[in-house]
């Protein structure tokens, strides 16, 4: 597992267990150290004031290892070795103001001039009175090429976004995606907030995926303070996580098959899906789950007829998954339009470090539930589905699979709980931490540190999507503009969950 | 195989469930608005388009709740439909981000008059938990002129089914009065 990088990095200070600083000489080097080990993944790159932050994770396993290095207006950009590191150097570059230098791509991104001023996250923001600038797309040559610009507003009920098309007849050449619509400066709101207020930020970075964000937040919260969760809490976390899984594979299920137009499943789906959140609000209060998980614990109790609630409709999806499934995988008319359809291959998946369904349909075995694990998954039985082909009836078939086993999964939580106290108080302190947790789409990441207030002094929450997105752009090339609507929905990115 | 379900359908019950009314203050308040704004009826039907002005996803979740089987929002004369410029309504969740400002107003342009705008979620309210951040200028009314709210974190479809009913309800009381004698 040790290679150049890794050796780099573990030459740094240490600052925590986990986090490496590195002198600014040091960090130059590790672009280089990067291209000599390609089996260390770059999962996330982010910034505070004065620093930037990056963190690795070794393919083979291993757990996560933190770099950082102080950076004041400029940095050594690590995008020439790990391309994925480039939408992370231009969300630096628009909300700290630190620049990449060498890096690959610098146009802005989050920010679209309309904010009154830039770098809003950097020690001084600078009035900012032009008018928005244009934004500059990365071209495409040849006979005939034509652009198709969809959005920021789309024609179905979808998060906000702008797709930049390049096509040649009905084949797509180059896609763009420009996002940064929805930046709502969630960063930004968190410091100088405790943990606890700061959680219904971290529960809204990402609506479908609440669950899995206040998780880990709560987890790096936790981490942070030294506080450990009471096994209960744990319990009702997974289970929590679970339903939320189960409640976004059924919905994309449909949705993927209403892209193809097979309506049937669309409806089905959609029925068996809202029972689930009937289920949740009957045993949590909410449909969604939102503001359920707290640093310290869970903020409510399952109600006692909770437990026949979720039962009740999990049964309704069992029963009826194999009558789906078959119809799914024997209509010849919906297989036409899934198999073989934007394919992502392996190598791809691999260099970006793609999570989740998107990751495990193009062969990346890797599930930070069995992978980094943490409570109640260290305890409980479950596989992980992994596919080669990485088209969009692979990703949706890892998606059924994973679903048949988050039913199990749920029935085994719901049989271990056993009584005990779900929410622990969090001390005053400083610290660090980091969190991890599966979400539906993939890890979620999030590193907190903790000034001697006790209050948030910097914050970072990286969604999945952030590895996601520009593999999309990748899987879609060449495939006709009508098959971009399920390219698209079956990696189901989170627009609000990458624009901060 | 299709044909076994479709034979259990012919049997079963709808699973659709049975509307909601609409508050009586909420018909009352649009009702003057209405009047106020000297607003042509617009119909018993109406046409809603769906803009996101910057939300988490949360209230898309439970809009899209909204055309499923159990909801079906279509049996009251409500559809989605693709453009503002076929739309009768403009439903928008989230916080007015900036970076969706210009966006809105286009969308708002392109509905032809008389429409109804209606900001759905405690966001679109007031910019909810986010109402304090630069890149945010607060609730939907900051943007474009808001005609009913719809709260909640995010509102569950039966409220949002509530709140567009009594839609309906005021396009109907103002039907009755213009036709006089009728």
């Amino acid at each position: 597992m040790s290679g150049p990088a890794t050796r780099l990095i573990l030459s740094g200070t240490a600052r925590t267990p986990f986090r490496r600083e590195l002198e600014p000489a040091a960090w130059a080097g590790l672009p280089g150290a990067l291209r000599q080990q390609p089996d260390l993944e770059l999962l996330a790159l982010w910034a505070e004031i004065g620093a930037v932050h990056a963190a690795f994770r070794p393919s083979g396993g291993g757990s996560l290892l933190l770099a950082s290095t102080a950076a004041e207006g400029n940095y050594p950009a690590l995008s020439p070795a790990r391309p994925a590191a480039s939408w992370f150097e231009r969300a630096i570059a628009d909300l700290w103001g630190l620049r990449a230098e060498g890096g690959v791509d610098g146009r802005p991104w989050l920010d679209h001039g309309r904010w009154g001023f830039a770098a809003p996250l950097s020690a001084r923001p600078l009035a900012q009175a032009s008018e928005p600038p244009q934004p500059e797309f990365l071209p495409a040559e040849g006979e005939g090429v034509h652009q198709i610009p969809v959005g920021p507003i789309h024609a179905g009920i979808i998060e906000p976004g702008h797709f930049r098309l390049h096509v040649q007849g009905e084949a797509i050449v180059r896609l763009e995606a420009r996002l940064g619509y929805a930046h709502k400066g969630t960063l930004g709101l968190m410091r100088g907030r405790s943990p606890r207020s700061a959680a219904r930020l971290a529960a809204r970075l990402s609506g479908d995926s609440t669950v899995a964000h206040a998780w880990a937040f709560a987890q790096a919260a936790e981490a942070a303070l030294g506080v450990a969760v009471p096994p209960r809490a744990a319990l009702l976390r997974g289970l929590m996580a679970e339903l939320e899984r189960i409640g976004n594979h059924l919905s994309d299920w449909g949705s993927l098959c209403n892209d193809a137009a097979f309506a049937w499943p669309h409806a089905r789906c959609g029925a068996l899906r809202e029972g689930v959140l009937r289920a949740s609000e009957a045993a949590f209060g909410h449909r969604l789950l939102m503001d359920r998980v707290v640093p310290g614990g869970v903020s409510i109790d399952i109600a006692p007829s909770g437990v026949a609630a979720i039962r009740e409709a999990l049964a309704l999806v069992a029963a009826e998954m194999p009558a789906l499934r078959r119809v799914t995988e024997d209509h010849a008319s919906l297989q036409d339009r899934l198999a073989g359809t934007g394919v992502l291959r392996p190598d791809w998946a691999a260099a970006f470090a793609a999570g989740g369904f998107v990751g495990r349909a193009s062969g990346r075995d890797f599930d930070a539930r069995r992978d980094l694990p943490y409570a109640p998954y260290d305890a409980l039985p479950f596989t992980v589905p992994v596919l080669q082909a990485g088209d969009v009836e692979a990703r949706l078939s890892i998606r059924l699979e994973e679903l048949a086993q988050s039913l199990a999964l749920v029935a085994a939580l719901l049989e271990r709980l056993e009584p005990g106290d779900t929410l622990v108080s969090l001390p005053v302190r400083s610290g660090e931490g980091l969190g991890v947790v599966e979400g539906f789409r993939g890890e979620v990441l999030c590193w907190m540190a903790l000034g001697e207030d006790g209050l948030i002094r910097s914050a970072f929450l990286r969604d999945p999507s952030w590895l996601q997105w520009p593999l999309l752009e990748v899987a879609v090339e060449g495939n006709i503009v009508a098959d971009f609507p399920l390219c698209n929905k079956s990696f189901n990115c989170s627009y609000s969950g990458v624009d901060l | 195989m299709l044909w076994p379900s479709l034979i259990r359908s012919l049997f079963r019950r709808p699973l659709s469930e049975p509307a909601p009314s609409p508050a009586e203050a909420t018909v009352t308040a649009l009702a003057e608005r209405l009047e106020a704004a000297a607003q042509v009826r617009l119909g018993r039907s109406l046409a809603i388009r769906h803009v996101d002005s910057g939300s988490c996803n949360g209230c898309e979740l439970e809009v899209n709740a909204l055309s499923g089987v159990v909801y079906d929002l279509e049996r009251f004369g409500l559809r989605f439909v693709a453009s503002p410029r076929h739309a009768d309504v403009l439903l928008v969740t989230g916080p007015a981000c900036h970076n969706m400002a210009e966006a809105m107003q286009r969308a708002f342009l392109c509905t032809p008059d008389p429409k109804w705008v209606v900001a759905v979620g405690d966001c679109a309210l007031d910019g909810g938990v986010f109402r304090d951040s630069y890149a945010v200028a607060g609730g939907v009314d900051r943007v474009l002129p808001v005609d009913l709210v719809i709260p909640g974190c995010p509102p569950s479809p039966a409220m949002l089914l509530e709140g567009l009913l009594s839609l309906l309800a005021v396009q109907e009381e103002a039907g009755e009065d213009e036709v006089p004698g009728n």
